[in-house]
């Protein structure tokens, strides 16, 4: 709203905001850059990988934080109101939905376990990468949408979420055939599962994230809404 | 230009006050001249019975001007032109045989300056019973307690009330002076920047003395302090200009206005 509004008076409740603004947009690329390294720590079974991104999930913690003590002093101090306070509960939100996809992140890492690779078919890995694809693509867009308050980009995010949903149900799909199939394979197709899972929670994450930049922009709560509804007239 | 502009608006305010049947107030396209200046243009507001409706805006955008249009105060003024309705009760306050004394007694006022008489503290709230004819000294004493009472000050002076009023602090002023206010009854209470010259905590004494007040009355509140606005009031006006931008719900107003204007004033983006 920075951008769709002239200044404040207050130059200082300007800064603040702004830097509020840059803070969630790094630690929305920090995140972007852990979930990258995790889906390929994932494919490719790189365990040093995994480990850098459990390490690095400390970073994202740590700028939550700081996010949130800086939105609770400009709430203290300045009493924001209207597209301020909107933008300060959007961020709160936001930040915290971005923390816990540092976590999914962190899980779809720990899935590089080597036993999946070897029991389970090659073309189940391309179905995950193309997973991983979307998922990466919707928190892509939707930090994309936050950074302009673009409300109809964040609406794409959101609809984007249903082919997320399609991916996730053919692979639990595989995933039951492959344990009816072979015994042996259970132990694979749970962890396939669970990395499965994980990404689909960042794609609802992201999607959260998608209806707080409406809320932020529209002052609309368009949560629990069916999609084809958020953009009718009242 | 602007006034054609926000005509919808206003327009929609009126619509919107159809569906209460709970209106006390209703002012309809007021328009007020001083000298040849046009100080409020075409303004449409409702006031809710036993609720706080507060007008915010920037010095000089006419909410006082408006306030004073409730209990005909600008008549005091001959400079001043009023063109409009002002429907009280369902009553044209403007009407040639309004009575404008019986008129003021229906709508108390509070000013910015508290400003107690140089008398007693029970003097001062018996001033308006005594106008009226009140000489009965126990009716008198019980009335006083209790305009007293409901202003949240009995108990700070019951033990003094043949004490000078000027002895008291300023918030404990603002309070006698609302407690003279209503020791004769009214139904509407217009309080023009009644916090504006005190401390934190006679301030919010004062905050919590109108939120029990509206139990019993319709109060419509004129002030600079948006927070305040904000925490005391059911609904809210904004004015700029001599013209009222937009009247929503409080809790609406300061989250999701639906005018820029609005928003640009609310944010501190004004001017």
């Amino acid at each position: 709203m920075q951008n769709r509004h002239s200044q404040h008076i207050s130059r200082e409740f300007n800064d603040e905001l702004e830097t509020i603004r840059s803070q969630v947009l790094r630690m929305g690329g920090l995140l972007e850059t852990q979930l990258d390294k995790a889906i390929r720590a994932m494919l490719d079974n790189d365990q040093a990988l995994a480990a850098e991104v459990k390490r690095g999930d400390a970073g994202i913690n740590r700028m939550e934080m700081e996010i949130d003590a800086a939105c609770i002093d400009v709430v203290a101090r300045r009493q924001p109101a209207a597209s301020d306070l909107r933008f300060i509960i959007g961020v709160f939100k936001t930040i915290a939905d971005l923390e816990r996809m540092g976590d999914e992140s962190k899980r779809v890492a720990k899935m590089s376990a080597a036993e999946r690779a070897s029991v389970l078919p090659v073309e189940i890995n391309a179905e995950l990468r193309h997973m991983g694809e979307l998922v990466q693509g919707m928190l892509h867009d939707v930090l994309d949408a936050f950074a302009r308050l673009d409300d109809q980009a964040a609406l794409a995010v959101a609809r984007q979420d249903e082919r997320v949903d399609a991916k996730y149900k053919l692979i639990t799909t595989e995933a039951m055939r492959f344990m009816a199939e072979d015994p042996a394979s259970v132990q694979a197709a749970m962890s396939l599962m669970w990395a499965a899972r994980a990404l689909e929670r960042i794609g609802d994450r992201s999607q959260n994230i998608a209806e707080h930049v409406i809320y932020l922009v529209h002052g609309r709560d368009v949560r629990h809404l069916p999609l084809d509804d958020l953009f009718n007239p009242q | 230009m602007h006034a054609k502009k926000h005509n919808g608006e206003q327009q929609q305010a009126s619509l919107l006050q159809a569906e209460h049947d709970d209106v006390v107030v209703n002012i309809r396209d007021l328009s007020v001249w001083y000298r040849q200046r046009q100080v409020l243009h075409d303004v449409n507001l409702y006031l809710r019975e036993r609720h706080v409706t507060a007008l915010i805006g920037p010095s000089g955008c006419g909410k006082s001007t408006l306030l004073r249009c409730l209990n005909r105060l600008n008549d005091l003024d001959e400079r001043c032109r009023i063109n409009g309705e002002v429907m009280i009760n369902g009553r044209d306050i403007y009407a040639p045989d309004e009575d404008v004394v019986s008129l003021r007694r229906e709508v108390g006022m509070v000013f910015q300056r508290p400003n107690p008489f140089p008398k007693s503290i029970f003097d001062n709230v018996a001033y308006g019973l005594r106008l009226l004819g009140m000489t009965a000294r126990v009716e008198l004493q019980e009335q006083v307690r209790q305009a007293l009472q409901a202003a949240a000050l009995w108990d700070e002076v019951r033990d003094r009330l043949h004490n000078s009023a000027l002895e008291l602090s300023s918030g404990q002023q603002q309070r006698l002076v609302i407690a003279r206010a209503l020791a004769v009854q009214p139904k509407i209470l217009l309080l023009d920047e009644p916090a504006s010259n005190l401390d934190p905590i006679s301030m919010l004494k004062l905050e919590e003395l109108i939120a029990s007040l509206k139990i019993d009355y319709t109060i419509l509140i004129v002030t600079h302090n948006m927070q305040q606005a904000a925490r005391v009031s059911d609904f809210t006006a904004f004015m700029d200009g001599g013209e009222l931008v937009e009247f929503s719900a409080t809790g609406e107003l300061f989250t999701t206005p639906k005018q820029r204007r609005t928003e640009d004033y609310i944010t501190g983006r004004y001017g």
